[in-house]
């Protein structure tokens, strides 16, 4: 494998409806931001793409991918389309440096997309819910936030995490967002407002669950010989780890043994925790391990600097903490509650603001993650950002980015360092 | 024989037509249904179990490893599984109240969604919890298995009651 640098980025404004753009109109937005960055570059230059998008019911139509390699103008060239429901861009992130890592392609652009605004909200619901097994699961009553909120139920139970720590993420990212201008939905709010807000599924309200969104995020990625011969960027970005793991569709056949262990942690950790079950993404321990042994990492919290991973709920946060290795098992709820994935904490999570509060237009969620974190370690949030630099992480030299689908079925980890 | 009329030739008008919301841009309503041929293939005899009052779970004569959901193959050693009649009770391993939901279930919440947990089983099944008011559900509650009179064909033919 050769290095791989993600080199250019560019999105859409999350919101909750873009009736004036397309899907393919929302990708060529994104696309033109991200080629705008990397004035060298040139359509010509670019050797293919990989496509992410998660429901062809949300789009009405199938092969949607083509419809958007046509209209940026990339046809010829390969092309192929990602699925694995809220992963799907962290996967397709994760396909195109596989494509320039193998030597197949110099350049390599990832496109991701969502139109959700197509359906009422609670029929969007039924789609989602669709991602679950549509025998045994989705008839009893599908519905996800229903799914995560028996796994937050059984992280309370075995370790004593409380709702209110829950929504102190709530409150942290929605207020980050403040400072994000491609956010849907920022809010400066308190525990109280996070609690009092309409209850979903006991103990998740409205305020600790992502909303549905319309957006689209474009990612461009290319080899060290097209960095230099083309002169594309001075601040290119490198991609050191790579991981990935699956686990289980039906949340009820998780098995229960022993935890898989980072470098920094013995089995004396985790003596009498049934592993995962139903209270830890065993997936998202599967995808951490995996990047960070490419990456030379052994104790994440003192070697990240920041993280964006993927809060479709207060809760997945807190349980993603501890996948991720940031704290022990169980210790999820404490880590929020002692500030340390604020923006001025050991690890700031999610500085702009994740799903909660930037929305979550499925195939392109994984992308937009990655494109905050290039911005982070480029050191251009401000430039991006209207000029407002409060979510700029100083110095910040090596970051996370994870990206989930349904209850934590499919999970991606990477890791990107400053290449500059 | 005669040439057709050029002038006559033309599609049908119908009384049907598009719901507009919108103009700018232009957004209609657009309709799509439909029905499918669905088997339950290797799954069918836990569906048929129900229809007699059996819950049914797989176990694999290899790893020793039982599953309280229908799993023709082991996900251990990918080995055949064998069907066995699972406990009439067990213990909610975990559990949440659903006041909203996927818009085919929005009439009937709230309603409690439970995984139990089987004596001796390895793994759980997910289920609904019937007969415990909102606020009355506990982990750890014991739960009996009750089945629909009339099959729906759905896992929710079978649904746990208060032990």
């Amino acid at each position: 494998m050769r290095p791989v640098y993600f080199i250019a980025g560019g999105m859409t404004k999350f919101a909750k409806a873009n009736q004036h753009k397309d899907f393919r109109a929302m990708v060529k937005e994104a696309f033109d931001y991200a080629m705008a960055d990397v004035p060298n570059l040139t359509l010509d230059m670019i050797d293919g793409s990989v496509a992410s998008y998660f429901s062809d019911h949300f789009t009405r139509q199938l092969k949607a991918a083509s419809m958007v390699q046509d209209y940026l103008g990339l046809c010829p060239k390969p092309s192929r389309r990602h699925e694995g429901g809220g992963a799907t861009g962290g996967l397709c992130f994760q396909t195109a440096w596989e494509s320039v890592a193998s030597g197949r392609m110099d350049i390599c652009v990832a496109f991701g997309f969502e139109t959700m605004s197509r359906v009422n909200t609670w029929k969007g619901n039924e789609f989602i819910a669709l991602a679950s097994d549509t025998n045994f699961d989705y008839p009893v009553g599908g519905f996800y936030t229903g799914y995560y909120a028996m796994m937050v139920r059984r992280h309370m139970h075995e370790f004593g995490t409380t709702v209110e720590q829950m929504a102190m993420v709530s409150v942290k990212n929605h207020g980050n967002a403040l400072h994000n201008p491609w956010a849907q939905f920022p809010m400066k709010l308190t525990v109280e407002d996070v609690r009092n807000s309409e209850m979903v599924a006991d103990p998740l309200t409205r305020l600790d669950i992502c909303v549905m969104s319309d957006g689209a995020a474009v990612c461009i990625l290319c080899s060290e010989d097209a960095l230099e011969k083309y002169d594309l960027c001075d601040r290119p970005v490198k991609v050191t780890g790579i991981g990935c793991g699956t686990d289980t569709m039906r949340l009820a056949d998780r098995p229960r043994h022993g935890v898989i262990l980072l470098p920094h942690e013995s089995p004396d950790d985790y003596r009498h925790l049934e592993y995962p079950g139903v209270h830890s993404f065993r997936a998202g321990r599967m995808a951490a391990k995996q990047a960070y042994e490419m990456a030379g990492i052994t104790n994440p919290l003192e070697e990240l600097d920041f993280v964006e991973l993927h809060d479709a709920y207060t809760s997945s946060e807190i349980q993603t903490y501890e996948d991720l290795g940031l704290c022990k098992y169980g210790e999820g709820g404490r880590f929020i509650e002692e500030g340390h994935s604020t923006l001025t904490g050991k690890v700031p999570v999610n500085p702009s603001g994740g799903l909660l509060a930037c929305g979550h237009p499925v195939g392109a969620t994984g992308l937009m993650q990655a494109v905050m974190a290039l911005w982070q370690l480029q050191g251009t949030i401000g430039k991006h950002c209207g000029g407002d630099a409060t979510l700029q992480i100083p110095d910040a030299r090596r970051g996370l980015i994870h990206s989930h689908a349904g209850t934590g079925t499919y999970v991606t980890c990477t890791i990107l360092e400053r290449g500059f | 024989m005669a040439e057709p009329d050029k002038d006559a030739v033309k599609l049908p008008e119908t009384e049907t037509g598009t719901v507009v919301y919108k103009v700018d841009p232009l957004i209609v309503k657009h309709h799509y249904e439909i029905d499918y041929i669905h088997s339950y293939a290797q799954d069918s005899p836990w569906f048929l179990g129900l229809m007699q009052g059996k819950l049914l779970g797989t176990r694999c004569p290899k790893c020793d490893y039982s599953y309280a959901t229908p799993r023709a193959h082991c996900y251990r050693c990918g080995g055949e599984t064998e069907w066995f009649e699972l406990p009439k009770e067990g213990t909610v391993h975990t559990w949440t109240t659903c006041y909203f939901g996927s818009e085919e279930f929005l009439k009937e919440t709230p309603f409690h969604l439970i995984l139990v947990e089987f004596e001796g089983v390895n793994t759980f099944l997910l289920a609904r919890l019937v007969g415990v008011p909102v606020g009355g559900v506990r982990i750890g509650m014991k739960v009996k298995a009750r089945f629909r009179r009339l099959s729906k064909i759905s896992p929710t033919d079978v649904y746990f009651v208060p032990a």
